[in-house]
This record gives structure tokens, sequence and C-alpha cells, in this order.
């Protein structure tokens, strides 16, 4: 069965990032800008945050608005994006729901979670971690 | 150009940036508090008014921030409107990553808008925004909201913000970011105020280049791998740095009252285990930190003009607003001083020289040499001292004094003897011994934080002689300055040794050896306090309130004021040598 990240309980996120940093830090880099999970708080620190990572839709909104042959649905849900086919026009990022379509501002296409589960490795508190999907 | 080599300067005079590139300075001093105290130089002299648009406030992170667990600080550097001397203080929430990750080392703002403004800074871009309508707002919380609202970036950006003190001019307001982490001392929110500066706003969304990227994840993990496991960071993590509380008060070190005494018959009730069994309510980090030492409490309280309604307030509560605010003014309960901690943070001011200020206020009313008017401050009346915060933020008369803190209040009013500064700072929350205090006095910014006596208070079996001391403080502030300049939390101290400081720089590019780094901290060190004498600062002025010694003082008993003179004098030889 194909992988993604699930997000076990928002309440147990501390907002340390250790996650984002790690996504982008796969790539041996150092910060927030090729990451393609991302927390925010909501609204303000002290009421939480919440974990926005693709959840490997069954049919994904983002692969139906695609107007190019970039992303492909994964068997079993979720994506495969070909970077090569992309042109940037942005249409998958407000074709899903959950916002979990990043973008990066170097290459000005979008960003996508290869559901390798390096972040989940090092959320200290259980947040998130790499399951099948269901 | 390398990003940490970037510095964004902001006219607010003016309303224009451009940026500078410094490489040679960032090679040379690394980065954070390093960096900071050459600007610093660079830009201010005796002269400056804290208060006048000469002054300028530096923000500077360094080369772990983002890069490494716990690399979650930045440093500001201005002239104190507390002081008139250097002003040093340190931030987390997400104001390290994010001005590491907007792609800058640092930030110089300079000037004084025409009217209120708040400044944003994008992709390169700054914007200047008109802040008329935030100005006077009763909250600092609010003010985070409602900017909150406007900005983009969620998550990737810091809302650094004061409130109506800062505002006012207090020269003890903080400044207020991500709602529960500030730049407490040392008056950073008064020369926000003086530069019509209600707020600063950066995001930053970078991937930054290492030298070797597989090097560079081993070492990430092997650090984030002795966070986790080492149990160096456990007691933060749990239950934050009021697990001092119960300690302190059993050692006798726990000022209270105004320093009348080093035990509090009620500080079981504002312990770290106390509160965190009845109010804690979440924890959260600082971005690149996963400690989560930051505890806050859900504080419930019902209206009083309607039944069953009811206000659950979050409330961030470390160790030294519960000295502060706690123990200092007797207040007898968690509840009492979690609702203080609430007006303090609203109000947007140091905790600390507040508190310390009030209870100077408290004993100068019982002695009669104020006169408060109608309000009678009381040992743990907390709706006297809420009332009292209040008419200082207001600042008139007598509460105009209490707004400049507990020396100029001394100065005009007597009561010195009981006056708890160091230098014009409001003592820290530590009377373990007299390495604690000799600390204060030494420290380059005041702070129990450049040198730590009372963990070497705690630590040590006999005195040291009085040159043996002031070297064992002076070397670890020295150390300390290198953390400083990375710039990681010092709560992680213990992981960063320079042995893996030395190992952790080299795959960011950064070739420094133990000695070469030892020899820095050396250097920032004596750096720092040429802009100490720069800006005036006399050691022959320094003193200790006669109070310290009249408590006995943890552990060691009364301290002895001999030794005490005789480290001074020990000092003073050290600084004459070294500049």
């Amino acid at each position: 069965m194909p992988l993604r990240i699930s997000v076990v309980d928002s309440d147990l996120c501390v907002g340390c990032f250790s996650c984002v940093l790690a996504c982008t830090r796969r790539l041996g880099l150092v910060g927030y800008g090729k990451s393609a999970i991302r927390v925010r708080s909501l609204g303000a620190i002290e009421r939480g945050h919440i974990v926005v990572v693709c959840r490997a839709c069954l049919d994904p909104p983002c692969a139906a608005s695609c107007p190019e042959d970039a992303l492909k649905p994964r068997e079993g849900g979720g994506v495969i994006f070909n970077p090569d086919m992309c042109i940037g026009c942005g249409y998958c990022v407000g074709a899903c729901p959950f916002g979990a379509v990043n973008w990066d501002d170097d290459l000005n296409k979008p960003i996508f979670c290869i559901y390798c589960g390096y972040c989940a490795k090092y959320c200290p508190y259980g947040v998130i971690k790499l399951e099948e999907v269901r | 150009m390398e990003a940490l080599s970037k510095v964004l300067h902001i006219d607010l005079s003016r309303k224009k940036f451009w940026v500078e590139d410094r490489s040679n300075l960032f090679q040379e001093w690394l980065g954070g508090v390093g960096v900071g105290v050459k600007l610093l130089q660079e830009e201010i002299n005796g002269k400056v008014d804290p208060l006048g648009p000469e002054n300028v406030i530096i923000f500077c992170v360094g080369p772990f921030n983002a890069a490494y667990p716990m690399g979650s600080k930045v440093v500001a550097l201005f002239k104190s409107p507390l002081t008139g001397n250097l002003g040093e203080s340190y931030a987390g929430g997400r104001a390290g990553t994010a001005l590491r990750l907007a792609g800058y080392g640092a930030m110089v703002i300079r000037g004084r808008s025409n009217y209120p403004m708040y400044i944003a800074v994008h992709g390169g871009k700054v914007y200047f925004r008109d802040a008329r309508g935030l100005w006077g707002m009763s909250s600092s919380i609010t003010v985070g909201r409602v900017i909150a609202e406007r900005e983009p970036m969620a998550g990737q950006r810091t809302i650094m913000r004061i409130g109506l003190a800062g505002e006012k001019l207090v020269p003890y307001a903080c400044v207020v970011t991500e709602t529960c982490r500030h730049f407490g001392r040392l008056g950073l929110g008064a020369v926000f105020g003086s530069k019509n500066l209600k707020a600063v706003v950066v995001s930053g969304n970078m991937a930054l280049p290492v030298k070797d990227k597989q090097a560079y994840r081993e070492v990430y993990d092997r650090i984030f791998s002795l966070a986790v496991t080492s149990g160096l960071m456990r007691k933060y993590h749990e239950l934050g740095t009021p697990m001092n509380v119960n300690p302190l008060n059993k050692l006798g070190g726990l000022p209270t009252r105004n320093l009348t005494s080093g035990r509090f018959e009620h500080a079981e009730e504002m312990s770290g285990e106390a509160l965190a069994s009845k109010y804690l309510g979440r924890r959260l980090a600082c971005s690149s930190c996963l400690v989560a030492c930051i505890h806050l409490a859900a504080l419930r309280e019902e209206y009083p003009h309607e039944p069953y309604f009811y206000k659950t307030s979050f409330i961030n509560y470390d160790y030294e607003p519960i000295y502060a605010l706690g123990t200092m003014l007797g207040v007898e309960t968690g509840r009492g001083v979690l609702q203080l901690i609430k007006v303090v943070e609203d109000y947007g001011l140091d905790a600390m020289s507040l508190g310390v200020t009030l209870a100077w206020a408290t004993e100068a009313q019982e002695k009669g040499l104020i006169d408060l008017g109608d309000l009678k401050l009381r040992w743990g009346d907390v709706d006297s001292y809420i009332k009292a915060v209040r008419l200082i933020v207001e600042g008139s008369g007598v509460y105009s004094d209490l707004a400049k803190g507990v020396k100029h209040c001394a100065t005009k009013y007597g009561g010195e003897e009981f006056a708890l500064h160091y230098g014009g700072l409001e003592m820290p929350g530590y009377h373990t011994g007299p390495m604690a205090h000799l600390g204060f006095l030494t420290g380059a910014r005041h702070s129990h934080l450049d040198s730590a006596g009372y963990s070497l208070d705690q630590k040590l079996k006999e005195l040291p002689s009085p040159g043996e001391g002031v070297e064992k403080l002076t070397g670890e502030e020295a150390r300390r300055t290198v953390l400083n300049s990375l710039v990681v939390c010092l709560f992680s101290r213990g992981i960063y040794t320079f042995q893996l400081i030395s190992e952790a720089l080299k795959p960011l590019g950064i070739n420094r050896t133990v000695e070469d780094l030892e020899k820095l901290g050396k250097e920032i060190y004596r750096e720092r306090w040429r802009v100490k004498l720069k800006l005036g600062f006399r050691i022959e002025d320094l003193r200790i309130p006669e109070r310290v010694y009249e408590t006995p003082a943890g552990p060691w008993g009364n301290i002895d004021k001999e030794y005490m003179k005789a480290a001074v004098g020990k000092f003073r030889e050290k600084i004459e040598s070294l500049i």
C-alpha cells in the first residue's frame, strides 16, 4: 500500500518547526523554502498549531486541475509530480482544499510531498507519522 | 552575497531601506552579539539620546539560526533608556528563524517616523505601514492579532510589537514577540515607542545552501539526538523554568518581599509543579527548537456581571515573572501571579524591572518615603498592584517616577539601601550567594544570564578567592558570547560545547577550532566592554544594595562586604588590563 504523512493530533504540536526544517534539509538546504509540509498557528500562537501536508487523496483535485501532464494520480492515493512537465501555472495550489501545495520561489513551481517520511522522523511529539493510505 | 553577510538598513525618518554586504564583519565576528557589538560601535556614542532618532535598534542572527536545533534566538542591541548604557536583549519565538530565512544577518533600524507606523519585511522588500489606528490600543496581544490578520506568511514570520508602555516611553517597556516571548530587559520597547514604531514584521521562507550537505545532516542528527535523549533539556521541557521555584526556596535563595527574606512561605503555590497541575494548558516551542520550554497557563475567570460566562486566557509563565510579580510582592497564589502577568503582557512591560520597582515602592510607602495618594500597596494585594501598574503606564505624579525604575526612585526619594538594582537594571531573581550578585554586578548587561553566578553558588563547595571568582564569572561570560553569536538558546549550553560548535560550523563552510572560539569569546567580551565604557560606564560607580548584605543568601549565609569589595577591585583590574 502507498504511504502518506498523517497528522495524528495537531494539539500535540508545539510549533518547533522541526518537520518543516527537515523537509528542506532532506535536500541539504537550511530553511523552509523547499518544504512540502507547513506549520502555522491558529491565528495566535497561544491557540495552538495546525500542520498542513498532502493527505494523499484517492481522487486528487490537484491532479485534476493540472493542464499539463505534470501531476499524475498515484495508485492508491496521492500524486506523482513531474517538474519537467510543469509550466508553473499554479492551478494545483488553488485546487487543494487543504492549502497543502506549497510554492518554490526559486523554481517558480509547486512543491509536492513525496511521502518519504523524513519529516516524521524529526517530530519529537508524535504529531505526524508515516502510514499507509487508508 | 551570502545571506548571513547582508545587513538590512531601515531609516524611519526617510522611509528608506538599503542592503549592505558586510562579509568581513561576519567572517570575523561570526554573527549575533559578536557582529551586533561591532555594528553598535559604528553607530552610537555617549552623546546619543536613547530615546532620540539617533539611537539605533540592531537585530542580529548567526550561523546556527534555523540550521541547528535550539538555534532560535535573535539579539537586539541598542542604547538602553533605562541605564543609559549598553542595551542587549534576546528573544526567541519565530524571530531568529524569520530574520535568518529572510536572508539577512542583521537589521539596523534608525531615525524616527513622523507618525506611528509598523514595518513589514517580506521577500527582499520593506513596507512602511500606517499604524496610527493601532497606536493607543490597550493590549499588545490584540495588536499582534490585528497585524497577523493583515500580513502574509503565517508560520514563517515574527511579529515584534510594543504595548502602551512602549508608546508611553516607560524605560523598562519590553517588545513582545509571538504573544509570549520578549525582548524583556533594558527597555527596547521604549526605543520602539520613541521611533513611533509600533511593530516589526519579518517573514522568511528561504532555503539556504550549505558547504557540505551530507556532513550537515549528520551533525544535525547528532545534535537533535542529544537534545531528545541526553536529558539535558528535560527540565526545561517538563516544568519549564518555574522548576526553580521550589529548590531556590529550599535553599533560601528566592528573593521575597523586596529581599527581606530568601524564603517565601507560599512559594509552593507558584512552583512549577503546582502551576503545571492546576493551570498548564499548552506548551510551545520557538521555531527551530524542539524543547518546548514555553508554558502557558489556561486561566479561567468568571465575568462578574453575568453568571456562567467565562473568559479563558492563555498566560505564559516563567520563573522570572513568578519571582518579580509573585514572591517579591508577597503574592500568595498562583492565580494572583498569573493575573498580574496578564496585565504586564498587555502593557508590554519588563516583568522583572516592574516587580522590583513595585517591591521598592511597597517598602518605601511603609517607611513613609513616598506618597502614593489613595493607593495603599500591601504585600500580596494583587488588586492594588494591578492598579499601580495602570497608573505607572499612565505616568503622572509619583507614578511617573515609578515608571523610571528603582534607581531613579531611590535617587529622588531615598531608600537606596533597599533599591535592588545593578547598574540601573533591576535585580534578577537569585539570592543564592556571592557569585550571583558578583555576576549581576560585573555582567555586561547586569543579567543573571551573563555569567550565571547563581549556578556557581549552587555548585561550589567553598568560596573561591575574589580573583578566582571574577575569573570564573568573566570566563563563563566570554564563553556565552560565542553561544550568543550563533545565536543558540542559552538553555542548550550543556549541549553546545566548543568542540561540537566547531564541528557544526564546518559543514556550513565556517572553519573555527576550539581555540579560535575561545579567542573569539574573549574578543567579543572585550569589544562589548569597550562599548560600555564608550557609553560612559564607570566601574567605580558599581554598588551593591545594603539589603543584599542584610538578608542571608542561600547556603552561604550573609555575604561578606569585604569579599565583594575585593572582587570588584579584581574585576576593575581585569577590565583595565583588557582595554
